[in-house]
């Protein structure tokens, strides 16, 4: 296999670590639902809690993200 | 056939020069102290920020529109982040942590709606929180001048942060590294965060706006190719609405990164209060 397409394919591999973070986006998002559904008067109170979560999960799937741009650029 | 344009998403984050400074070595540094399109981006969007606040700043008992939009930002730092996480203690933090809000909002929201992009064959802004050197930088400031803080409040004590009390000595041996290392690596992470949100945004966006160029040259050919209008027309939705989601993305991203830096003084400022 030539180098440069196994870059691309390696590029492409690197990416599926972001099925972990949509994973815990779908997981964190929907267990807040049900939170605000039941009790919505504590809902607003936990929102800034809600976007941490978010940062915090998030971050995984961006190292995937940038280990996949410095396969193809670096 | 036409000739087709290249698909570049790349581009729009290529750093050039506006105007030549002098270059100098200092120390055995190379200093260039050129104008570029990222140093006129900051520029710009710090006099943004300048003008607005000094247009906003004569408090009005009934605001005006603008007023409004500075005390609702005013209050997404205070009321939202600063008073219920860190509690009264954090109000002398209030106003570096709103500037660093209103500095990476404005710096996201350059490559959305205030980017005045590339007139004359030069670009003079873009979004430059999608350059990891910028992000770093901002990253280093905000983590560093906490952990200062936290020696210039607590001294030495302060060290204790890596070894959680109640817990057991032998247990220590592995707890203070994973400590360590967990709390090292938060400017790495804030800095990946900003850069990989707004670069991952802008990519798509501008490998939309070419599927819409390329797909309109193929269907102006005529006959069956005139298909290709449908999904030339489905791009151009599709950049309206990430258009939208990159404006909250603008701010959701400042957002998080202010609170994780409250989350983070709140350790130094409540110091064995929490714990």
């Amino acid at each position: 296999m030539e180098p440069e397409a196994a870059k691309l394919i390696g590029a492409g591999i690197a990416t599926s670590g972001m099925i972990g973070a949509g994973v815990g986006l779908g997981v964190l998002f929907g267990n807040y639902l049900q939170a605000a559904i039941r009790n919505p008067s504590a809902a607003a109170s936990q929102q800034t809690m809600l976007f941490l979560g978010m940062a915090l999960t998030e971050t995984m799937g961006l190292f995937a993200f940038v280990v996949s741009l410095i396969i193809l650029f670096g | 056939m036409a000739e087709q344009p290249a698909i570049d998403p790349m581009h729009q984050f290529l750093i050039q020069k506006i105007w030549d400074g002098p270059q100098f070595e200092l120390f055995g540094v190379h200093f260039d102290m050129s104008i570029t399109n990222s140093v006129a981006s900051m520029f710009a969007g710090a006099a943004i920020l300048v003008a607005f606040f000094l247009l906003t700043a004569r408090g009005q008992i009934v605001p005006n529109r603008a007023q409004a939009v500075a005390e609702a930002l005013y209050n997404i730092v205070d009321r939202v982040l600063v008073t219920p996480i860190i509690g009264p203690h954090g109000r002398p933090y209030i106003p570096y942590l709103f500037t660093l809000f209103c500095l990476i909002f404005v710096l996201n929201l350059m490559g959305v709606v205030l980017s005045i992009g590339s007139l004359a064959g030069q670009t003079w802004t873009f979004t430059v929180t999608s350059q990891l050197a910028i992000t770093a930088t901002l990253a280093v400031i905000t983590f560093f001048s906490v952990f200062i803080l936290g020696f210039v409040k607590h001294g030495v004590r302060f060290l204790t942060l890596f070894a959680p009390s109640g817990m057991p000595k032998p247990m220590l041996l592995f707890m203070v590294p994973i400590e360590m290392l967990s709390y090292f690596v938060r400017p790495v992470t804030l800095a990946m965060r900003l850069f990989g949100n707004m670069l991952g945004g802008h990519v798509v966006l501008s490998l939309f706006g070419s599927f819409v160029v390329a797909l309109g040259i193929v269907g102006l050919a005529g006959g069956l190719a005139s298909l290709a209008f449908i999904p030339a027309t489905l791009s151009f939705v599709m950049i309206v609405a990430l258009t939208g989601l990159e404006l909250v993305v603008a701010l959701l991203q400042a957002f998080v990164w202010v609170a994780l830096a409250t989350v983070y003084l709140n350790e130094v400022v409540n110091f064995g209060h929490g714990h």
